[in-house]
């Protein structure tokens, strides 16, 4: 069983709790690995949109990802490239 | 003073009253706290997921309509709530605290609602904004499946210092339950109609009201006095002198009549010459019980299901059937209920069941001939009462049986959820009564063959004379032909109480008639063995019954059958009953 943490910081300009929170949670879930979210001392579970809006991450704070299970990279390659990326591609 | 304004609404239920107006906000919401059993949790927590999926295809069905109608964008709202409904931290928060605390789950459900909405309601961001009015919406839906809005005549109910009458939109049928007449004296609603849940309860707990009443909450402001007249559908908004008066004489007049009847309510339906027979109570939902036995009935002998399929846009769950009954039965036992059968068709759709438009929907496929070509409906909602069985006593019957195969093909199908339940290790009563309710002329004119196959019979009254006399009481042309008294119906009645009895089974009847005070004293000398009807109308009948020997009823019922018209019948049988009554 694979298990990945990373730090990384929030670069999107909606930080992660505007759509891309949604993106994020509906990316996560497709996978089977367990993933949390965690930023300063609180860490929620990376599948659920509740969790997510509660870490209120902006733009520009870091947060650590853990992935835990088979598909752990793939859905920490994924997911990083969700933050990290400037002009996420969400449709309104 | 204000203008008098007189409206006219939708009689729901009869009576008048007179009162200040209180107005009922739309968003009020109050959620009882209760706490559970252990052995509770298991069930509470079914019930959560069966309510979640249910929310899930409510939402999916809205998406799919909205999307066919505004287009995809005007959709996307519904993926932010689908996301809200399939949260993982929600579910298990609600599912642990439920297990930790031993509370009902809709009152955990809402405080864990609450604690997100207070966090997200601090954050300044549009977006998060946005998703606090989904995370509302989403739980509203979800509460509502719980428990049925039954939030706000609760609050309201225990802050009330006077007897009002309720203005609203609309009233959910758990919220009128929770009236009292001590507090609430009358009701007027904006929507609804004659057969809508809250007219039902409305009637069963005798609150006169008024619904279907457009612009009522804008009419009408608090504290304005009003005459709400159930049995006219008309509401006086601030009455003058002469309106107040005569009112108040009609008043006065409905209060002496019930008193009479209201008396005899407790006593048992014994005639004076010690002949006895039971009165049972119709009911559609679960919150007429307390009505149905404030008026004296043994029981309930008709429970229609067909509630739990209208007005809804998907199907009804085997759990939630399975509550409904489960508390029918644990409130009524140590009586009986008996449980019909879907009975959709007729008068009476659902739109998700996809039952075609016919030319004769009254001869079409309807009752049980659509549960027998949709068993996996059917079987839905036999294993719902077969599990609830044990919490009581409870009996089922099928409507609309023309005939020994179709009863055959019904008992199949309830031996094979039968078999499904033992092999999943699910208690049930084995020794279930399985009925047959006698409304087609066929069923009537082979009682005796029936009766060997069943065991009890119920006799539908209103099917039985439209059937027998070909006539469709909605169609005012033909109206006048359809009578209760006519020969041919009288003699069916008696062939059927004749061949129960011949063959040991007891014979019921559930329809208008059983009611009817002047047809009672046909079917008590016909050897009728269970009367049931309205809650409302028990207490009369009970007087009735009380006031006349059986072997008066017997020479009544005998002379009845040779009277040649259904009129003459009708003449002859309201003489004796104002002998009777005097």
């Amino acid at each position: 069983m694979k298990k990945l943490r990373k730090e990384i910081v929030v670069k999107n300009k909606l930080g992660l709790h505007a759509r891309p929170a949604a993106l994020f949670v509906q990316t996560a879930n497709k996978f089977d690995s367990r993933i949390s979210v965690q930023k300063d001392n609180e860490k929620v579970n990376g599948k659920s949109i509740m969790g997510i809006l509660m870490l209120g991450a902006e733009c520009g704070s870091t947060v650590i990802i853990e992935i835990e299970g088979k598909d752990a990279e793939k859905a920490m390659s994924e997911l990083e490239r969700l933050i990290t990326e400037n002009e996420p591609d969400v449709k309104d | 003073m204000s203008q008098m304004l007189k409206i006219e609404g939708i009689a729901a239920a009869p009576g008048i009253v007179i009162g200040p107006a209180y107005k009922l906000g739309r968003e009020e919401w109050i959620i009882p706290k209760q706490e559970i059993s252990e052995a509770d949790v298991p069930l509470q927590i079914q019930l959560f997921e069966e309510v979640l999926i249910q929310t899930r295809h409510e939402i999916l069905d809205l998406q799919k309509r909205i999307s066919e109608d505004m287009g995809k964008d005007s959709a996307q709202i519904f993926e932010a709530h689908l996301l809200v409904l399939e949260d993982r931290m929600l579910i298990e928060e609600v599912i642990s605290r439920l297990k930790k605390e031993h509370l009902n789950v809709a009152y955990i459900f809402q405080e864990v609602l609450k604690k997100y909405i207070e966090v997200f309601s601090k954050i300044e961001d549009d977006y998060i904004r946005e998703r606090v009015v989904d995370i509302a919406d989403v739980g509203k839906r979800v509460l509502r499946h719980l428990l049925g809005k039954e939030g706000r005549v609760g609050k309201l109910l225990a802050n009330l210092d006077k007897k009002v009458i309720l203005v609203a939109h609309d009233l959910s049928p758990s919220e009128t339950a929770v009236m009292h007449k001590e507090n609430v004296s009358g009701f007027v609603t904006e929507v609804g109609g004659k057969t809508s849940h809250t007219a039902i309860m409305a009637k069963s707990l005798e609150i006169p009201a008024v619904v279907g009443l457009r612009h009522a909450t804008e009419k009408i402001s608090n504290d304005d006095l009003l005459i709400v007249d159930g049995s006219l559908g008309i509401v006086i908004i601030n009455p003058d002198e002469a309106a107040l008066n005569s009112y108040h004489r009609e008043e006065d007049k409905l209060k002496d009549v019930t008193q009479k009847f209201l008396q005899v309510k407790d006593l048992p339906a014994l005639t004076p010459d010690n002949y006895r027979v039971s009165i049972l109570a119709n009911i559609e939902l679960p919150e007429e019980i307390p009505s149905v036995k404030l008026h004296g009935a043994e029981g309930v002998g008709l429970y229609r299901t067909e509630y739990f399929y209208m007005n809804r846009e998907d199907l009804p769950l085997e759990e939630e059937q399975f509550q409904a009954y489960k508390s029918v039965a644990e409130a009524v036992s140590p009586y009986s209920v008996t449980i019909r059968t879907l009975d959709l068709g007729g008068d009476k759709f659902v739109s998700q069941l996809e039952i075609p438009h016919e030319m004769s929907p009254f001869l079409g496929w309807r009752a049980i001939r659509f549960c027998l070509a949709r068993p996996d409906v059917f079987k839905v909602q036999l294993r719902a009462i077969l599990r609830a069985s044990v919490c009581g006593k409870l009996k089922l019957m099928y409507p609309m049986i023309s005939g020994i195969e179709e009863l055959q093909q019904a008992n199949e199908i309830l031996e094979q959820c039968k078999q499904e339940l033992t092999k999943e290790g699910i208690p049930f009563d084995k020794d279930l009564d399985v009925g047959v309710m006698i409304e087609l002329p066929s069923a009537a004119m082979t009682a005796d063959l029936l009766a060997k196959k069943a065991d009890f019979f119920s006799i539908g009254t209103n099917d039985l004379i439209q059937y027998s006399l070909a006539v469709d009481r909605a169609n005012e042309k033909v109206a006048y032909l359809y009578e209760p008294t006519h020969p041919a119906v009288l003699r069916m009645i008696k062939n059927v109480i004749e061949a129960g009895h011949s063959n040991n089974i007891k014979v019921a009847m559930c329809g208008e008639m059983a009611g009817d005070a002047t047809m009672v004293l046909i079917l008590l000398g016909l050897g009728l063995d269970e009367f049931s009807m309205p809650s409302l109308a028990i207490p009369q009948i009970k007087y009735i019954i009380r006031s006349i020997p059986v072997d008066e009823a017997r020479r009544i019922a005998h002379e009845a059958l040779t009277l040649s018209t259904g009129k003459g019948v009708e003449v002859f049988i309201q003489n004796k009953l104002r002998e009777i009554l005097k």
